[in-house]
């Protein structure tokens, strides 16, 4: 899961800087149809150069939330503004901000290149311009060779990368990519999502992607938005989002996580201490939540923080349980263990395959601790 | 699987048989030698002759190709119109109203429709004539053309639409570059389909017209009652023949079309 942070990011966080305006500002927007609320009072800035992720399960209001920046929805409350001015009542004709669809929505009796030059030629750019831009919207695409072809005398991979071409002629301040990558076979798509990186740094201008796939959010994105039922839930960096998430549903939404339900018994110094039920589990954990004592919580911790062993732990301050191993996922780098505890529930640990030989390797059945720092996980209060 | 049983031949057969016998027949009349249409005498082109001598014949085929073509022009401008609104507009008061009344004029008896045309057109004391017979050729063939337009509309991608305004097209324009050329066959269609009903009208136009406005139909029918003239089958074959061009030049142009689109991807997979 780790590996999915991807490379070393730039350094690049706008977000943390009082004085930064942000380029795109979306004010306590709402957007209900009906009595159905899609979106539900989202205020949330978006940087210039940002790559921006919305993620979330089908239905939660994400490509709602995008086609209101196109201007293809209009927020029932709220405002949106874009480099400090607010959108209303702009069409979507006279916003600096292109789409790429989900569809894709290329012209079908139009071949590539005019596709691509359509949004030129609405800009009356002049007819020498447009075939430079056209050329070098092409290379930059790798479909010079297909100029002349139709849609449908696409393959699937190069349909995408024709609207991506088109949404990005017209040099827009802002690209919005509806689940761009969603029609593309797995391997196809973790190049695209390269390929798009590359782009976004290489144009300098601000992405705002849409997608459900919370590996390739991790993978493109500056920061991410997780939304459920039209609500932002958390919007931060994908390492704080990973290691730091500030709800059950989010935790669970992003990777792998176990989560244990009990009661704060004590907070002091920093120390939360739990009582779980089921485990039947004392739990200490080091973190600042905004919790009570006696009041619910949650501690969620990573899989592959938790370390599994024949032997219970001999130091004393961590969190330990102990159960049977009933099930080993096999997932290429890494396997994971279920392990049935004896007091309750399962848990999970996932532990790098390093070596092929290990000494006393683990299997079915064995018996086994499993053990976690207080700083290994979070505790959650929603 | 045999593909020619006896069966199917047989069928097949019979049912050109019926359908194109009675036209064989007006056709080979159409070149008898004598003015009995009942006895062959002969093969001769004299009837041929005489339709382009009778000047009320011709003026009726005059009529007939005017009114074809303007009413089935606006027709299919309005009906497109009406088939956008229907597929487009989304929920609206009174749209299953609406609806319904775009189709019933295609289940309506066509002596109603004449009926109704008239007595409205003697009501605002319109001057019955050419004018008429288009108007209420445009009113009957306009629901026909939203029929056709609007199943076109049905599997059309509104996303294609909106990419367009996004790329910075206002919606007029959009109209024109993005959804008339991709809904353009059916259009055409409609187009065609209004301007045949049109042609072979008699019922309506008969309601409609007045002194000095006759259209072919209503022509070779007054003339027919009157007794078979061979001139009638020599007119009935023209017009076969042109209607038979027309369609063999059509699908001769469709299939160019094809072929040379299908030569352009041939050679643009070459290329690639
Ligand atoms: N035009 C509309 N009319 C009614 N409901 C809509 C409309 N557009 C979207 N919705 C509803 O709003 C919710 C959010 O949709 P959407 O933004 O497309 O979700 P996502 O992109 O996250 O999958 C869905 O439940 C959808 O049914
Ligand atoms: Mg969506």
């Amino acid at each position: 899961m780790a590996k999915t942070l991807g490379p070393v990011r730039r350094k690049f966080s706008p977000w943390n800087d009082p004085t930064a305006k942000p380029l795109i500002e979306f004010r306590n927007v709402v957007k209900r149809f009906g009595d159905f609320t899609a979106v539900d009072d989202v205020s949330l800035g978006i940087y210039e150069r940002e790559f921006f992720a919305l993620l979330g399960p089908s239905g939660c209001g994400k490509t709602t939330l995008m086609r209101m920046l196109a201007g293809f929805e209009h927020p029932s409350e709220g405002e949106i503004r874009l480099a400090g001015a607010s959108l209303a009542g702009k069409q979507p004709y006279e916003r600096p901000v292109n789409m790429m669809f989900q569809s894709y929505a290329l012209f079908p009796h139009m071949s590539v290149e005019k596709n691509i030059a359509f949004g030129l030629v609405m800009d009356k750019m002049p007819k020498g311009e447009i075939e430079t831009r056209v050329q070098e919207m092409l290379k930059l695409v790798k479909l010079e060779k297909f100029a002349k072809r139709k849609p449908h005398q696409l393959s699937g991979g190069q349909r995408q990368r024709v609207a991506l071409a088109r949404s990005l002629a017209k040099r827009p301040k802002v690209l919005l990519l509806d689940e761009p990558l969603g029609a593309l076979d797995k391997k196809l798509r973790e190049e695209t999502q390269f390929e798009l990186m590359d782009l976004q740094q290489e144009l300098g201008m601000t992405f705002l992607i849409v997608t459900h796939d919370q590996e390739e959010a991790m993978t493109v994105a500056d920061r991410i938005a997780v939304m459920d039922h039209g609500k932002l839930i958390q919007v931060a960096g994908p390492s704080e989002i990973y290691e730091q998430p500030n709800s059950r549903y989010v935790a669970d939404f992003i990777g792998d996580i176990n989560i244990v339900e009990g009661r704060v018994t004590a907070i002091d110094g920093g120390l939360i201490r739990m009582e779980a039920a089921a485990p039947r589990v004392s739990i200490v954990m080091e973190d600042d939540a905004a919790t009570s004592v006696g009041a619910t919580a949650w501690m969620a911790v990573r899989p592959e923080k938790v370390r599994i062993s024949h032997d219970a732990p001999i130091e004393t301050g961590v969190n330990a349980v102990h159960g049977e191993v009933w099930d080993i996922g096999y997932i290429g780098d890494t396997s994971v263990y279920h392990v049935k505890l004896d007091d309750g529930g399962t848990f999970r640990a996932a532990v790098a395959n390093v070596s092929r030989t290990v000494e006393r390797p683990i299997g079915w059945d064995d018996r086994v601790w499993l053990t976690w720092s207080k700083t290994a996980g979070v505790v959650l209060t929603a | 699987m045999r593909r020619f049983s006896w069966f199917n031949v047989v069928s097949l057969t019979l049912g050109f048989a019926f359908l194109y016998i009675p036209i064989l027949i007006l056709v080979i009349y159409s070149f008898n030698a004598g003015r009995n249409v009942a006895v062959w005498q002969g093969w001769s082109v004299r009837w041929y002759v005489e339709v382009f001598d009778d000047q009320q014949l011709l003026d009726a085929a005059w009529v007939t190709l005017k009114v074809g073509l303007v009413s089935a022009s606006v027709a299919t401008v309005l009906g497109t119109m009406a088939a956008l609104a229907m597929a487009r507009l989304g929920r609206f008061p009174g749209r299953l109203l609406f609806s319904g009344m775009i189709y019933a004029p295609l289940v309506m008896p066509e002596v109603i429709t004449g009926l109704s045309l008239l007595l409205l057109f003697v009501a605002v004391d319109f001057d019955r004539g050419f004018w008429t017979i288009t108007l209420a050729h445009i009113t009957f063939t306009m629901c026909f053309v939203a029929v056709v337009v609007q199943s076109r509309l049905v599997g059309f991608d509104r996303s294609l639409e909106e990419a367009a305004m996004d790329l910075g097209c206002r919606p007029t324009a959009t109209f024109f570059r993005i959804t008339l050329p991709i809904i353009w066959p059916a259009v055409v269609s409609g187009w065609m389909l209004a301007f045949t009903l049109s042609l072979d009208d008699l019922v309506i136009a008969s309601f409609a017209t007045g002194p000095g406005a006759t259209t072919l139909p209503m022509k070779i029918y007054s003339d027919v009652r009157l007794g078979v003239k061979p001139e009638i089958n020599a007119v009935c074959t023209l017009v076969i023949a042109i209607i038979s061009i027309a369609v063999i030049v059509a699908s001769i142009l469709t299939k160019r079309q094809e072929v040379e689109r299908e030569k352009a991807e041939r050679a643009a997979f070459a290329g690639g």
